[in-house]
């Protein structure tokens, strides 16, 4: 059994949140070069240029890639010979976000339902678990902001509408979301599952490295058609119109209920965050 | 393509129709800062018919939530949030005398009739270029609502601050133009 202590925990979820809002991942800059390179649109090329200078600033002056620093998402996977001592764990990780969305100058995004009276430490965070073998921890924390989430869903299809049924449902929903998810877009499909977990898949689907294919050849298949009918619909950068709507679309699938056919879209933003740590 | 325009705000009508979807502008001096729950608050004052705390005549409106500033910077990252969620407060303000919103993504219909026929313009900024777009932010100075915290609104000074004409006074649409030219 390996001893971790609860304030390690929380003194590395502080340091991810800082690192994944300042630091934009190398497999995004990569994308957006190359995007950049092949987009038509004069106004579209321009877009990339400011992400690109954007995520220099972030870097250099260590600012906030995008002032929508969003709801922590922390995903967990515990080794099951680890045991956390010296405190509360969900408590330990809300700890590390409450410090680092403060040290590091983040935007607090937490708030009340109804009176949408701010919570002002950015928590509660959303905390994800999953046990597995072995005597490690990784923690991954995936700022979420409001913009793109909003234009994410969770369909029951039937299963009779089939993988159409699918591709269709994803670019009709792309297309709605049109400008307001900040294009180009990363789209995290699920399929399968019951209904939480299909939205989990999805949102999982994005930690994917950027552009890296399901190891399935037809899942790949069908991300590269998604892809290339997504970006068929001219939304373009920032929905100014140019060829680049997404950057990747990643689709993960598990099986589900004999009745059942669900699918989820979880959109991303081009300020696409996420880091990683093991413990 | 039009070259880049430099307007000074306060806005007036004339300044305003000149615009046409498509035109690329940088925008010169205050501005206000305003989201989902200042808008709510300054609706319900002109509801109830009581004054608002700025006088929005001539003004542009920028929608965005910043983050905190560090020490020595005016202002955190500071790039727009989605404007679709001020559509039931915008055409009462434009009917005040709103003359600008900067904000990112689709408007609805009574919106962009609302700037027809109020003479007023909407702005996109880069979406997620909040660190860049704040280099542009040169003063920023909380005005009311300090309570809602980075929903207060803030009087912003700004040079060169680079937007995108999207909805103009003609009812123009820039989104809806820019994917028409791009759709396969
Ligand atoms: S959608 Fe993403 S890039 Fe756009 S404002 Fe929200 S967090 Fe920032």
């Amino acid at each position: 059994m390996r001893e971790i202590h609860a304030s390690e925990i929380a003194k590395v979820v502080k340091s991810l949140c800082i690192e994944a809002n300042l630091y934009l991942g190398e497999d995004v800059l990569a994308a957006f070069d190359r995007a950049e390179k092949m987009e038509e649109s004069p106004v579209g090329k321009e877009v990339f240029e400011q992400l690109k200078e954007n995520a220099r600033i972030a870097r250099e002056e260590q600012v906030a890639i995008c002032q929508d620093t969003g709801l922590a998402v922390v995903f967990v996977e515990l080794g099951q010979e680890v045991h956390i001592f010296g405190g509360d764990f969900n408590a330990a990780i809300n700890e590390g976000v409450k410090q680092g969305y403060q040290e590091g100058y983040l935007r607090k995004s937490a708030c009340h339902c109804f009176s949408r009276a701010n919570t002002r430490d950015n928590t509660p965070a959303v905390i994800h678990v999953e046990m597995v073998p072995g005597d490690k921890v990784k923690i991954t924390v995936a700022p979420k902001g409001g913009g793109s989430e909003n234009m994410s869903m969770v369909t029951m299809l039937s299963p009779s509408d089939g993988i159409e049924g699918i591709k269709n449902r994803v670019v009709e929903w792309v297309k709605q979301a049109g400008s307001n998810p900040c294009p180009p877009i990363v789209v995290g499909v699920g399929i399968g599952g019951t209904f939480e977990q299909t939205a989990l898949i999805a949102k999982k689907a994005l930690l994917r490295t950027l552009g890296e294919k399901n190891p399935d050849p037809k899942l790949a298949a069908l991300e590269e058609e998604l892809l290339t009918r997504i970006n068929n619909l001219g939304i373009g950068p920032q929905g100014l119109g140019g060829r680049f709507t997404a950057l990747a679309v990643h689709v993960e699938m598990i099986p589900c209920h004999i009745a059942s056919f669900p699918m989820a879209v979880n959109i991303n933003c081009h300020a696409h965050r996420h880091k990683e740590a093991v413990i | 393509m039009s070259a880049t325009i430099r307007l000074k705000t306060p806005l007036s009508d004339s300044d305003v129709e000149k615009l046409k979807a498509g035109d690329k502008v940088l925008l010169t001096g205050v501005i206000y800062t305003g989201r989902d729950a200042a808008h709510k608050r300054l609706f319900d004052l002109l509801k109830e018919g009581k004054p608002l705390p700025v006088d929005l005549k001539g003004q542009v409106i920028y929608y965005v939530g910043p983050a905190p500033a560090k020490p020595g910077q005016a202002i955190g990252s500071a790039g727009p949030t989605t404007s679709g969620r001020m559509d039931a407060f915008s055409p009462k303000l434009m009917e005040i005398g709103l003359k600008g919103m900067i904000g990112k993504g689709m408007r609805k219909k009574e919106v962009i009739e609302a700037m027809k026929k109020y003479k007023a313009v909407y702005f996109a900024a880069t979406g997620g270029a909040g660190a860049l777009l704040a280099k542009a932010i040169k003063k920023a100075e909380v005005v009311a609502y300090e309570d809602l915290g980075p929903e207060a609104v803030s009087r912003l000074e700004v040079e060169d601050f680079p937007v995108i004409v999207v909805n103009d006074t003609e009812g123009n649409d820039l989104y809806q133009q820019g994917m028409q030219q791009y759709a396969r």
